[in-house]
């Protein structure tokens, strides 16, 4: 398997819109990326330009080396080795199983064998004789990634594969699939507007928006260090408080935390800036003289967690705060808030 | 939908196809203009003309009016009102689609004869066609959102002003489509005016083409009808663009809940009997009635065989021609977006535009000039159904293909296949039912057809219709009314087949 590099990769459909600008992005290879973007952010038509089925304007595309698309160069998809994995599936409906599978698989001597041992990968061995219609969307997903990875494709592409599944069938499938592209290395990338999917199961997060990579970096890294406060938003609930910075550390009215990028903020004279901080730093306390406190507004439980929003004294918009103890506030009730850990600082 | 162009493998034989379906028109063009334009505008420009043109014309508007009433007032009834049997009545209601016009006038004619003219070209073109309107209409009854006749009648307005101000005009546009559809049948028709004796522009090009040595007025009174015809197909589309418009966004309307008819109960049942009966039950019971008065002895029953024979095996050829080219037009049409591709489905609607006697006259002016050795012989018959009835097919082909997923082309494509191989294996496997469906309805249309087989036939050649044709002609309706009841069984297997797939 082999790496991805994307260079200055621009695309439009007509010679007024432009779709994607300059998008900069490397896929080590044997490693999951994830696009992660809003829909219409251009997330789709960058895996169609990969994968050969749009012309690109400007930049280029290479695979291990090859050059895929560039100027002057447009290798016709089928000979680009990129596997795809649509929304849904899209299994040929009149072919079995097996013969999904086999369908890109040239070498007639292996077919047989390569067609069981991918569907053994994806868990679905002895499944060959069925048709598509008789199998559960989950399995057809699955039957998808196995014919994909069937001719030992550079890299396989993913388009929001897990859209149409149900959430309780979707975490479940997303650990095969994750677990399948590691067990033979592939490179993948993985499409994708649902950041909780993006963060967990990839190992490179490129988060687009309006056809521009606006970051990209391990999955901790784009949740921790979010390089502008909608990317904060973004992959995750986001709790931004104004803060005065001085030697790395910022005092807000929620407590003082250090901050995490220290470039511009280990200055001695202090200066203006806002925090980010995610709920579940924020802790709750008996209100106290000493402690900053508010009034609970919200409860919302959802088992596992519940989110609190309070009405800090002196800030303009209530904060969020996530608790995994079993005794939740009540609204009304007063609180202590103070933030712990470290935090990002945007100027 | 893949931006990328066609490949050549495919746009190759689509633009053979489409220039195939254009050469008639093209011919014809050039024919009549051979003697220069002054001499084509002395045969237009005279009484003659335009006392055709006025008949044409004349037949067309009282059909149109007359299909207008018979469809939209069934349609109503069928989707709108708790008429007993509703379901039945809406299938009934659509048989006379599967009538020859030349079947319905054979009908009438054999059993009034005083109604030849225009008064029986008048009953038999609007009971074969009025289905035009019924089903248009029925579909956007159906899909109109009742809750508008709703707020009318909270706002005070009677049910029948209800339906006047606020039902009709949803109608509107499938009404005119309707109509525009019935206008062009009327035109092209030729079976049903010819049997009446009624002289429209078809029946005058007939007679002046056998009449005379020189062919030049017949053509160029082809170039009058094909250019009514063409604004007539021009105007159609107009409309069903407009139509599409408006149906965007309705959302999903509520079930319909039907209008009680109460006391009118009596007066529907009986309007949907009499047309019912008028349209079918009529022409089935002449010929019954002419069946029984003929006996086994007046039969040619090897006759009737070896002509049953010849009309299935015209029309295979001819469906499988028509199929064949359809199919990368279709393809073309439903994949690649572009003013290439649009050309090229608009040339190949031209036979839609074309009525069945100028295209027969088309082809038998260029055999005689380029290709004498076809002269009367059948493969120019075959290429004549497929320049007819190429629209007919690719229409089925393209929405077969729309209904395969593109997404699956895509992932062929990915998995090491050229387009030219994922069309073999991917495209043309999911949409052979819907192809299969357009072959199928092509070679119904093909057995049906009647002007082009007269003029093309080789010598001694008949097939059922020809043969019903010429016996009705001379008043033989017992003779002729074998070939009708085998010509309308051999038409109903392929036509029931296609009904139960939908």
């Amino acid at each position: 398997m082999t790496d991805l590099r994307i260079e200055g990769l621009t695309m439009g459909y007509g010679p007024d819109t432009t779709v994607l600008h300059g998008i900069d992005l490397t896929v080590p290879s044997g490693s999951l990326a994830a696009v992660l973007g809003p829909s219409g952010c251009g997330k789709t038509s960058l895996i169609r330009v990969i994968a050969g089925f749009l012309r690109a304007r400007a930049g280029t595309v290479t695979v291990g080396g090859r050059t895929l698309t560039g100027p002057g160069t447009h290798v016709p998809p089928e000979r680009r080795r990129i596997g795809i994995v649509p929304q849904e599936g899209a299994l040929f409906p009149h072919l079995s199983v097996a013969a999904n599978v086999a369908f890109g698989v040239t070498d007639r001597a292996t077919r047989r064998q390569r067609t069981e041992e991918m569907l053994d990968l994806v868990g679905l061995a002895g499944y060959g004789d069925r048709m598509p219609h008789e199998l559960s969307g989950g399995q057809q997903q699955r039957v998808a990634l196995a014919r994909a990875l069937a001719p030992e494709p550079a890299l396989v592409l993913l388009d929001e594969p897990f859209n149409a599944l149900d959430s309780a069938l979707r975490a479940g499938v997303r650990a095969d699939v994750r677990a399948a592209l590691h067990a033979i290395g592939a490179t993948a990338l993985l499409v994708t507007h649902d950041q909780q999917e993006a963060l967990s199961t990839a190992d490179i997060v490129a988060v687009v928006r309006d056809g521009r990579i606006a970051q990209c970096g391990t999955p901790q890294d784009v949740y921790d260090h979010p390089a502008d406060p909608w990317i904060a938003g973004f992959v995750g609930d986001a709790v931004l408080l104004p803060a005065t910075v001085v030697n790395g550390t910022a005092t807000t009215a929620l407590g003082t935390v250090e901050i995490r990028t220290p470039t511009g903020a280990t200055a001695e004279t202090p200066r203006q800036g806002t925090v980010l901080l995610r709920p579940e730093q924020l802790r709750l306390s008996d209100p106290g003289e000493s402690t900053p406190s508010g009034s609970v507004t919200d409860v919302r439980y959802f088992g596992h967690d519940a989110m609190v929003t309070v009405a800090v004294d002196g800030l303009d918009t209530p904060v969020n705060i996530r608790i995994t103890d079993h005794v939740a506030p009540r609204p009304g009730d007063r609180i202590g808030v103070r933030a712990t850990g470290q935090a990002t600082l945007h100027a | 939908m893949s931006t990328l162009r066609a490949p050549w493998g495919l746009l190759g034989p689509a633009c053979l196809a489409g220039a195939f379906a254009l050469l008639p028109l093209g011919y014809l063009a050039v024919r009549s203009m051979e003697r220069g334009p002054g001499f084509a505008w002395g045969v237009v420009a005279t009484e003659g003309t335009g006392l055709l043109l006025a008949r044409s014309l004349g037949l067309a508007v009282v059909v149109v009016a007359a299909c207008l009433i018979l469809g939209i007032s069934l349609a109503w009834l069928t989707v709108r009102t708790a008429l007993p049997g509703a379901a039945v009545w809406s299938v009934v209601a659509t048989v006379p689609l599967a009538v020859p016009s030349y079947v319905a006038a054979f009908a009438w004619l054999s059993a009034m004869p005083e109604l030849a003219g225009f008064t029986g070209s008048a009953i038999a073109l609007t009971l074969v066609s009025y289905p035009y309107v019924y089903l248009p209409v029925a579909a956007a009854l159906r899909g109109t959102d009742p809750a508008h006749e709703e707020v009318s009648r909270s706002l005070g307005v009677g049910p029948v002003r209800t339906f006047l101000r606020v039902t009709l005009p949803q109608l509107r546009p499938a009404a005119a489509g309707g109509a525009l559809l019935v206008a062009l049948y009327v035109l092209s028709d030729f079976g049903a005016v010819s049997l009446m004796r009624y002289d429209t522009f078809t029946r005058g090009i007939y007679t002046s083409y056998r009449a005379s040595f020189d062919r030049t007025p017949a053509a160029a009174l082809s170039i009058v009808l094909v250019v009514m015809t063409v604004l007539l197909v021009a105007m159609e589309t107009r409309t069903r663009g407009r139509r599409g418009h408006s149906r965007t966004g309705t959302g999903t309307a509520r079930p319909i809940v039907p209008a009680p008819l109460g006391r009118m109960v009596i007066p529907a049942l009986a309007w949907c009997a009499a047309v019912v009966t008028a349209a079918v039950a009529f022409p089935l019971g002449t010929l019954g009635y002419w069946l029984t008065v003929g006996n086994s002895g007046t039969w040619d029953l090897a006759g009737l065989v070896n002509i049953a024979g010849v009309t299935l095996t015209v029309a295979a050829l001819g469906a499988a021609l028509t199929t064949v080219l359809a199919l990368p037009v279709g393809v073309v049409a439903a994949r690649y977006r572009g003013r290439v591709a649009d050309l090229l489905e608009h040339a190949a609607y031209a036979g839609h535009a074309l009525p069945g006697i100028t295209v027969a006259l088309a082809m038998v002016f260029f055999a005689v000039r380029y290709a004498y050795p076809l002269y009367q012989e059948l493969p120019l018959l075959v290429c004549a159904y497929a320049v007819l009835f190429l629209p007919v097919a690719v229409a089925a082909t393209r929405a077969a293909v729309l209904q395969a997923p593109p997404v699956l082309e895509d992932v062929a494509r990915s998995l090491g296949r050229s387009p030219l191989r994922v069309l073999r294996e991917v495209t043309v496997p999911l949409a052979a039912p819907g192809v299969a469906a357009g072959a199928a309805l092509t070679f119904v249309v093909c057995m049906k057809e009647l002007p082009a087989t007269l003029l093309l036939r080789p010598t001694g050649m008949d097939t059922l219709a020809t043969r019903l044709w010429t016996e009705t002609g001379v008043g033989s309706y017992a003779d002729a009314a074998p070939y009708a009841a085998v010509l309308i069984l051999l038409a109903a297997v392929p036509s029931y087949l296609l009904g139960r797939r939908t």
